[in-house]
């Protein structure tokens, strides 16, 4: 089957992908309620629509996420070998690093997960 | 590993069995287990008290216990199951297979853990209303009190529905039982705390903010409050007392309070106002009305002297205005130690005699 994400990168981009999706996440969530609930906007926009906002970010992020664990599941061969990858050879540098990210990618998941639980239980802005 | 290599030559690791065979002997063994639970029960007692988190006496403290309780159990028993897992791994009587190994750490270390964890999140998160309940004072005619933290006491004003000051005072706060109060905290100077632990919370006193919390307290008592913010050399010596009274008894105490008896002893106050006392104590209806420090009216009910510092006795008062820099370091009062003793001793009167 042929793909247009290439099966094996030889860029450590990919390893950072999930953890910079949760950082830029954790921000986007921390400054939209702050600045909402500091500039107190006039009610024509109200808390639950930062609320609203937010989970939609939260699922784009946690989108972003899945793809980037699927990539990384892929090229670790879903699994054929088992870890730790360490051979001085190229199939088991990609290998590690496919591993590598599908880690990080879960750890990132749960990351999103969690930072995105008060946005169920926040009632609103308080002074 | 199995036995034999357990208790091979040098014996590096002793099992328990092991313990049980040549070191203690099998009766005793309960016996020590009680007594060291029977020694663990003196321990419990310090859970309680006027000033323990463990012992609410108001809505708020009484969540905060709560969470408490449910982190601990959690806490306690993903504990035990570690342990648990820690002497099976240890004991070893049958073989994984390398993928039953892996599949043991996916579920049992990586899914297992997310998802205790996301539930006592939620739980502590959708708790947060209860623990920290936000009431706009002005909106619901809530009473209110202002508390502002100096170095290194606390200045206490009772406020009308206006958000006047009815009255001041200093060190002690008093509340009515069911019924929330809210508190406007300030600081003029450094970073206080303010903290009722058996009522709720702490929250921080931040100069030129005002912070606001609020507090139910349930059960009618004398209870302590305490700064939790490191503020100087008497941070550890600046705590007030809190009385959660009845509503009736608040309302009368209330209504009492904004009548002074400050002249009812006219030699103690002379000497009071001649020594210059009055230029930064405030008793009401007297002509002290400085408010640098303290306020003083109706000093001899206060529970202590110089905000938790001493005992609130004739002697101890005396020894506090001969020297309040010797037991509460860097106060800002100055020593009168250059007045006679008798005069001294005629002003602590004059203040223990205050009602």
């Amino acid at each position: 089957m042929k793909s247009i994400i290439p099966r094996e990168v030889e860029t450590l981009w990919t390893l950072f992908t999930a953890p910079t999706v949760w950082a830029l996440h954790f921000i986007a969530c921390y400054v939209t309620v702050a600045v909402f609930c500091a500039k107190r906007l006039p009610s024509s926009f109200t808390f639950d629509g930062v609320r609203i906002a937010l989970v939609i970010v939260t699922a784009l992020a946690l989108a972003m996420i899945v793809l980037s664990g699927y990539l990384a599941w892929r090229q670790w061969g879903f699994g054929a070998a088992d870890p730790p990858h360490d051979e001085p050879t190229r199939d088991a540098r990609t290998l590690f690093q496919g591993f590598a990210t599908l880690l990080l990618s879960g750890l990132s998941f749960v990351a999103v997960v969690f930072a995105s639980i008060p946005l169920i239980f926040i009632a609103e802005c308080q002074p | 590993m199995d036995d034999d290599r357990l208790t091979g030559v040098g014996r590096p690791i002793r099992s328990g069995r092991d313990i049980g065979r040549d070191g203690i002997s099998g009766g005793h063994r309960p016996a020590i287990r009680a007594t060291i639970i029977l020694l663990l029960f003196p321990l419990l007692a310090s859970c309680s008290g006027v000033q323990s988190a463990l012992d609410p006496a108001g809505s708020e403290a009484s969540a905060v216990a709560t969470l408490f309780f449910v982190m601990l159990t959690g806490g306690a028993v993903i504990w035990a199951g570690v342990v648990g897992l820690l002497f099976h791994a240890a004991r070893k009587r049958r073989t994984y297979s390398e993928k039953g190994a892996g599949q043991l750490i996916l579920w049992g270390g990586a899914v297992l853990p997310s998802v205790i964890l996301a539930a006592l999140l939620s739980y502590a998160v959708w708790l947060m209303p209860n623990v920290r309940p936000w009431f706009q004072a002005e909106d619901r005619g809530l009473r209110r009190v202002e508390v502002t933290g100096e170095q290194f006491w606390w200045r206490v004003r009772y406020l009308d529905d206006g958000g006047a000051v009815v009255f001041e005072t200093a060190n002690e706060v008093r509340v009515p039982t069911g019924e929330r109060v809210v508190f406007l905290l300030k600081s003029p100077d450094v970073i206080h705390s303010f903290w009722i632990p058996v009522l709720g919370g702490k929250m921080d006193m931040i100069p030129g903010r005002e912070n606001r919390l609020t507090l139910q307290a349930e059960k009618p008592g004398t209870y302590r409050g305490v700064c939790a913010e490191f503020c100087g050399a008497s941070h550890a010596l600046m705590a007030f007392t809190v009385h959660a009274m009845e509503p009736e008894a608040y309302e009368d105490w209330y209504k009492a309070r904004q009548a002074s008896s400050g002249t009812r002893d006219a030699q103690g106050l002379e000497l009071f106002l001649r020594h210059g006392c009055g230029a930064c104590h405030g008793i009401s209806g007297t002509e002290a009305r400085g408010a640098i420090g303290p306020d003083l009216t109706a000093f001899g009910e206060r529970g202590s002297v110089g905000a938790g510092t001493l005992a609130n006795e004739k002697d101890q008062i005396a020894r506090f205005l001969r020297d309040p820099d010797a037991v509460k370091p860097e106060a800002r009062m100055p020593h009168f130690s250059m007045l006679p003793e008798a005069e001294i001793d005629r002003i602590a009167a004059y203040l223990k005699g205050l009602r």
